[in-house]
């Protein structure tokens, strides 16, 4: 892939490969976490077809912001299970204050392509864990701080509520306006990836790694190495 | 060509808007109201006009306002002329329509809180059409302050199209294949994109029109629009907002139907079954490379490839008129296209019952 002349964008079918290896790399580097899986959906539900689309889903996951001060993120899975990662800081969720518990929200992650835009846009729904999803507001104080505040300074460019393109229910979206360019950048700023052939396939994790921090989902640091 | 535009601009519904039973608190009921919508605009914006009309007998509470037809709620942020063309196929004049002051159903649809929702939805939608065209948003992130208080009440008021027309312009949205030279009556026609670059050769590079297609199907054949099935739920509409993606080639015209079955493709796209997308056939994922060259890829991939399942195009509605699908595309999108610079086509299919078997 010619880095210098790209735009930063990719097709369908090579968003369809960089799901599969966000799939299958996500699996193998990170065992103890949920996982991301592909979810199919028929292109018209009232008719059979061949054509499928889809969208990569992560649901059910905890982010909790231990300490605002510091600013540290965690993803982990729920309940028992802890990721124990030596670069990772592990929480046993039962030591966790009755308080803290109740500030628990509970995020569902969709990928979804954007024809128009011609990149990945992330779209999530935050909800308590009796299934009452927050207020937006709400949602702003359990972003991580540099967070919020973007999306203070730009308010309605940043996270747009909107249909979900395939569950047709209202959800929380990140603009996909500038991705283009800063995926651009990305490539270009690494070497490494510029010379790798299998650009592709690290595209949609080095997206999720920019894109993540949005809702503090903290890429484990080997996704990101190259093989 | 003003006059195309003129028509779409001016163009309006009117609307009958009874008050929900259950938030009538008065006797006698309140009659329904009575406006002329444009078809450009949105349904919210007609709210501080019937308002009005209803207040006394509202039930005490907070408004959250939003409209229902036979049952559907109606997405507030698709423009008033394509809710018509596609929930009521047999053109109910006035059309009637419920609204209701309470109780709005957030988990269907989303939130809207007046004038700015709608304007920040069409900006939004304004941006999208910039990027599909220019591949880029900028010349409407940097519109002026006043140049989009222009923009935004020439949509508003539905009134002034000159307005509109002045701070459109200079957007530069021209869309592929718009300044063309058209012999209509002859039926050839070049269409040459303005916004590409041209190579040596004179040959034009792909060009992106911002297209949202609201898709029903049906089984069952029906000659009379009345013995048309009604839409009574959201799940029927198949939408799809996926650019067109036209080539400028000489002496081809790329039609209003080519336009409609590039964005169809398992309904008219011919298959072919070459070793690479074979082997991209994986599990469950059924995945065809999407063909980015519109129906002119078909000729080339007749030797080995079988016919999908065909539909049969039964309608296509575009503010309020079934044009001649053979209209050159680019014509129909300069003409007709709504003034966020998406052109919303409603579509009826035919589909037939007996389905190929998916491999998935």
């Amino acid at each position: 892939m010619d880095i210098s002349s790209w735009d930063g964008t990719i097709s369908l079918a090579e968003f369809h490969v960089a799901a599969r290896a966000l799939v299958e790399k996500w699996k193998r580097v990170s065992s103890a976490s949920p996982p991301w899986s592909w979810v199919s959906c028929p292109k018209q539900p009232w008719v059979a077809s061949h054509e499928v689309e889809g969208y990569l889903s992560l649901e059910n996951i905890i982010l909790v912001s231990i300490k605002e001060e510091h600013d540290e993120l965690l993803s982990f899975p729920q309940k028992e299970e802890t990721s124990c990662s030596d670069k990772e800081e592990s929480i046993d969720i039962a030591t966790l204050s009755q308080s803290d518990r109740d500030e628990i929200c509970y995020y569902d992650l969709h990928i979804v392509y954007s024809a128009s835009y011609r990149v990945p846009v992330l779209y999530f729904r935050v909800y308590y864990s009796d299934g009452e999803p927050l207020e937006f507001e709400d949602i702003k104080k359990h972003l991580p701080a540099h967070s919020a505040k973007t999306l203070l300074d730009s308010k309605w460019t940043f996270i747009t509520q909107e249909e979900h393109p395939y569950l047709k229910r209202p959800w929380y979206k990140l603009h996909p306006c500038g991705t283009g360019e800063w995926m651009k950048l990305l490539f270009q700023g690494d070497v490494s990836l510029a010379r790798n052939g299998a650009a592709i396939e690290v595209y949609l994790i080095s997206w999720l790694s920019f894109v993540g921090q949005v809702v503090g989902l903290r890429i484990p640091y080997e996704m990101l190495n190259q093989l | 060509m003003m006059e195309a535009q003129k028509y779409v601009w001016e163009g309006a519904i009117p609307l009958q808007i009874h008050l929900h039973e259950s938030e009538v608190t008065t006797l006698p009921p309140p009659l329904p109201a009575l406006i002329l919508a444009p078809r450009i605009g949105y349904l919210p914006l007609l709210i501080p006009h019937i308002k009005p009309h209803f207040n006394s007998t509202l039930p005490p509470g907070v408004d959250t306002v939003w409209f229902e037809y036979k049952g559907l709620p109606l997405k507030w942020y698709i423009p008033t002329g394509v809710l018509f063309d596609l929930l009521c196929v047999e053109p109910e004049r006035p059309w009637n329509l419920t609204v209701h002051f309470r109780g709005y159903p957030g988990n269907i649809l989303i939130p809207c809180e007046g004038e700015d929702s709608v304007k920040w939805s069409f900006i939004n939608s304004l941006k999208e059409a910039s990027y599909i065209i220019n591949g880029n948003c900028k010349n409407v992130m940097n519109m002026s302050q006043p140049d989009q208080v222009e923009l935004w009440h020439s949509v508003f008021n539905a009134g002034n199209l000159e307005a509109y027309l002045k701070v459109s312009s200079k957007l530069k949205l021209g869309t592929a294949g718009h300044e063309y030279s058209a012999n209509l009556n002859s039926g050839s026609f070049v269409s040459r994109q303005s916004t590409g670059d041209t190579d040596a050769t004179g040959q034009v590079k792909t060009g992106r029109v911002p297209v949202r297609l609201y898709v029903w199907g049906v089984s069952e054949d029906f000659d009379d629009l009345e013995d048309a099935p009604q839409i009574d739920s959201w799940d029927k509409i198949s939408y799809i907002n996926r650019p067109v993606e036209i080539h400028g080639e000489e002496g081809k015209c790329f039609t209003l139907l080519d336009a409609v079955k590039s964005l169809l493709p398992e309904h008219f796209q011919y298959k072919s079954l070459t070793n690479e997308e074979s082997s991209k056939e994986e599990g469950e994922d059924e995945q065809k490379v999407p063909s980015e060259e519109g129906g002119e890829n078909l000729s080339e991939d007749v030797e080995s490839c079988y016919p999908s399942d065909n539909a049969e195009v039964k309608l296509v509605r575009i503010q309020g008129i079934e044009p001649k699908l053979e209209i050159p595309f680019s014509w129909v999108v300069h003409n007709l296209m709504n003034p966020e610079h998406f052109l919303h086509i409603c579509v009826c299919l035919k589909v037939s019952q007996v389905k190929i078997p998916s491999d998935g």
